[in-house]
């Protein structure tokens, strides 16, 4: 079965995040397709490379990276979500005039069109948020 | 029929009231994260929760109530332990997923 899923809430702020992970993983395991993976509103936070949080503490972030290589995953950012929180690819911080960018590696920005495509080509939508 | 998610405590948000007030007989709900706090015997959402359990099926997620710190054997009976997988299957199963955040 196909499942999109939708997160809007950043890492460490809530469970939301770790609860879509898990889910994730075990829907891929049991050999189901993820559609999309679409970080919304705060969500957004998951997708940047410059956190460090501490070594005895899961990284969100590369935690996403790391399924993401393993089963290809599509992981979109909401861009005018992404904007107002400062979280920038290379192009949009040329565009924007910013000194730097702080997307990760196997995210991509986009807009939400990309939510209602994940909403009508899945199964399933399943959404985790505050 | 729809899988509900409710991952707000009983004794915070009033989402499950709501969720249970919409839920139609033969659907089911699934508690995650706080929403684990409403499974125990006993406290204020346990007659709310064995009244619904007349129409509804009723789901928890057990890495959840273990994160808690929540016993299984004082939970309103009824009420069914599942894992991520069973998470997964309940989503496959059901024709939508509605979640009362």
């Amino acid at each position: 079965m196909k499942f999109g899923i939708l997160i809007n809430e950043g890492p460490y702020q809530h469970q939301a995040p770790d609860s879509a992970y898990q889910f994730t993983k075990a829907a891929l395991e049991k050999g189901h397709e993820i559609f999309r993976v679409f970080f919304y509103h705060d969500g957004v936070n998951n997708a940047t490379r410059l956190a460090v949080p501490p070594q005895d503490d899961r990284n969100i972030t590369t935690q996403w990276q790391a399924l993401a290589k393993e089963y290809n995953l599509d992981l979109v950012v909401c861009i005018a979500a992404a904007q107002r929180r400062g979280l920038l690819d290379e192009n949009e911080a040329k565009r924007n005039s910013k000194d730097a960018d702080n997307i990760a590696e196997g995210f991509r920005i986009s807009g939400l069109g990309q939510l209602i495509e994940a909403g009508i080509q899945s199964d399933r939508l399943v959404v985790f948020g505050d | 029929m729809l899988l509900h998610t409710v991952n707000k405590s009983p004794f915070e948000k009033n989402s499950l009231e709501t969720c249970l007030s919409l839920a139609k007989a033969g659907s089911s709900v699934l508690l995650i994260e706080d929403g684990v706090y409403a499974v125990q015997k006993g406290s204020q959402a346990d007659a709310m929760i064995s009244d619904a359990l007349k129409t509804v099926n009723f789901y928890v997620l057990g890495p959840d109530l273990d994160a808690r710190g929540m016993a299984a054997d004082n939970m309103i009976d009824g009420i069914k332990t599942v894992d991520y997988n069973g998470f997964v299957d309940l989503v496959a199963d059901h024709k939508a997923v509605q979640a009362w955040l």
